[in-house]
């Protein structure tokens, strides 16, 4: 190996820079106050990053590089500026998706050029265009299938066949195979075209029998294999800011996927595979009739109640946004703030279709981010809480969840809305969510049910409260 | 190039960069609050795209191969993720207000 010349040192420590950007930029990204900035940070490590590169003497492509920036750049600001905030589960999906690809399509890149210039490589290297190429397809197809689920131009049930299992079983087997052979035996072109199909067919398989409702779990996991991916791509090119990159980023999608599960009260595992055999939770057993009774409220009644009270808790489910009434739920609370009535949200991990999803709609209608409180920050609050408003949310409000331990939804983190002196669930009917059954809560003698188009409600709540 | 070398260093270097950069990342994203998830996703989104470099190394070579078209479009993917990446984080970012103040 010859030592570096002094121009591709200038490169190295430029590429340090980026990286320390990155770290710095993920670093202020953990606060609101910062955040901002922090994703300004490293967009700029991007750009010295990109800047830098074109100082390598291989990179002389100029008109091609300055070509394909174009595309992708209007590509990528038109889709940014357009998408909707309740859309932005199948943006980052996308998103995912196309990092993946574009590491898999640089490992692909590599394996033809040391093919067609029948050039020797290191061991590592070859192992790291195999990872690369994997991962990264995974990533990209799984991503297309998760978009469109959460798009709904797919089926967001799962879908499953039978001897599914095995199928992915027998996949992954032969990856397994392919990877070795390649590596250990002969760098045999036909057999990588064959990895690269089976890889495409894996990422689809691993996600069409997951449904709809774990999403939030599915794209942080793709999240994680996007960042493995870039790592991958890094280590076939011998390029440490891609390394880094790469890891930091496979970290966060593996953080949050945690986070997901957990909040769910489900296992990787179980969330991966949970489709498969066992017959889908709550869907077994004997339907007990419902005998009990909920107790109905006027829009007129819930508006004196809230206008009366000391302290209001929302409680935002993803019905909410579907209906579109954040905005309205806004207006309520800002004529509640007005008559002196203490207003917090509480938002449950899972209340949207991503990580935080439902803290962006609530930004986006204006709502102020140190009014959102999350499980933890707001469970003790509810016992001193005149009125607890639960709107579009059902799973997560559910004290069978936490005192029922024979119930199917058992041991989910939920919120404890039940504790508030009064609960009011805006609801459409009495339909169960998707855990497929019956949420308590409905028939506590402190819930009394506004049902309704989540937005009607409100907005009839709004009115009625001006009227006061 | 040496069996074992990445960038003129041993190979067991760069994984120990890769291992203690996954750390980093567990300890920094561990703090970042729920409510900044999704801007925290899709800008950590945006930085896989620093795949970008790469792209731009493999379609470095000036003659027309198969390695350079498959890189051309590469580039154009990752040029997707880190544009649109990092534009989307900030448009959702820029609605994150405080209670009083910063209001329009």
């Amino acid at each position: 190996m010859e030592l570096f010349t002094d121009r591709d040192l200038f490169i190295q420590y430029i590429y340090l820079a980026s990286a320390t950007m990155f770290i710095l930029g993920i670093k202020l990204l953990g606060s609101p106050a910062t955040a901002r900035k922090g994703n300004l940070l490293a967009a700029a490590a991007m750009f010295i990053a990109v800047l830098v590169t074109l100082v390598n003497m291989e990179v002389l492509n100029y008109g091609l590089i300055a070509a394909g920036v174009a595309i992708g750049a209007v590509i990528g600001a038109v889709m940014a500026r357009t998408i909707k905030m309740t859309a932005m589960p199948q943006m980052v999906a996308i998103f995912n998706g196309v990092g993946g690809g574009a590491s898999a399509l640089i490992a692909i890149s590599e394996f033809v050029r040391i093919t067609e210039e029948s050039a020797s490589v290191a061991k590592h290297e070859e192992i790291a265009i195999m990872l690369g190429t994997l991962i990264g397809l995974v990533t990209l197809t799984g991503s297309l299938i998760a978009f469109g689920k959460l798009q709904e131009i797919m089926p967001t049930r799962p879908i499953t066949f039978p001897f599914q299992n095995i199928a992915s079983g027998a996949m992954f087997a032969a990856i397994v195979g392919m990877v070795v052979y390649l590596v250990a035996v002969d760098f045999n072109e036909t057999v990588f075209y064959v990895l690269i199909g089976t890889s495409l067919l894996l990422g689809i398989q691993l996600v069409i029998p997951i449904g709809g409702a774990d999403m939030p779990v599915v794209i942080s996991l793709l999240n994680s294999y996007s960042g493995v991916a870039a790592a991958a791509a890094g280590f076939a090119l011998g390029n440490l800011v891609l390394i880094v990159a790469g890891a930091l980023v496979g970290a966060a999608g593996l953080i949050l996927t945690q986070i997901m599960t957990k909040a769910m009260n489900r296992s990787l595992a179980n969330v991966v595979f949970g489709a498969f055999g066992a017959a889908p939770s709550g869907g077994g057993g004997e339907v007990a009739v419902e005998t009990r009774t909920a107790k109905s409220v006027s829009a007129e009644d819930v508006a004196v109640m809230l206008a009366y009270a000391r302290s209001v808790i929302f409680v935002p489910g993803y019905g909410l946004a579907v209906a579109q009434a954040q905005h309205q739920v806004r207006e309520l609370a800002d004529l509640l703030e007005v008559k002196g009535v203490r207003v917090k949200y509480a938002i449950h991990p899972v209340a949207g279709r991503m990580p935080g999803h439902m803290n962006v709609l609530l930004a986006e209608a204006n709502v102020p981010y140190d009014e959102l409180y999350d499980l933890d920050e707001i469970n003790d609050d509810f016992k001193n809480t005149d009125v607890a408003i639960v709107i579009g949310a059902n799973d997560v409000t559910n004290p069978a969840a936490r005192d029922e331990p024979d119930s199917p939804v058992y041991g989910m983190p939920i919120l404890n809305v039940d504790h508030a002196q009064h609960v009011i669930v805006l609801k459409r009917g009495m339909s169960p969510g998707f855990a497929g059954i019956d949420n308590d809560l409905f028939f506590k003698d402190n819930t009394m049910m506004l049902f309704g188009d989540a937005r009607k409600s409100v907005t009839a709540l709004v009115t009625e409260v001006k009227a006061l | 190039m040496a069996d074992t070398e990445v960038l003129g260093m041993p190979l067991i270097i760069a994984l120990y960069i890769f291992v203690l950069a996954v750390f980093v990342g567990f300890e920094l994203i561990t703090k970042v609050p729920p409510t900044l998830h999704t801007p925290l996703m899709s800008g950590a989104n945006a930085i896989s795209g620093i795949t970008i470099i790469g792209a731009m190394i493999v379609v470095g070579p000036k003659d027309t191969t198969t390695a350079v078209i498959v890189g051309f479009a590469a580039l154009i993917l990752a040029t997707i993720n880190v544009v649109g990446g990092f534009m989307v984080t900030d448009r959702m970012l820029q609605m994150f207000r405080r209670r009083q103040g910063g209001e329009k």
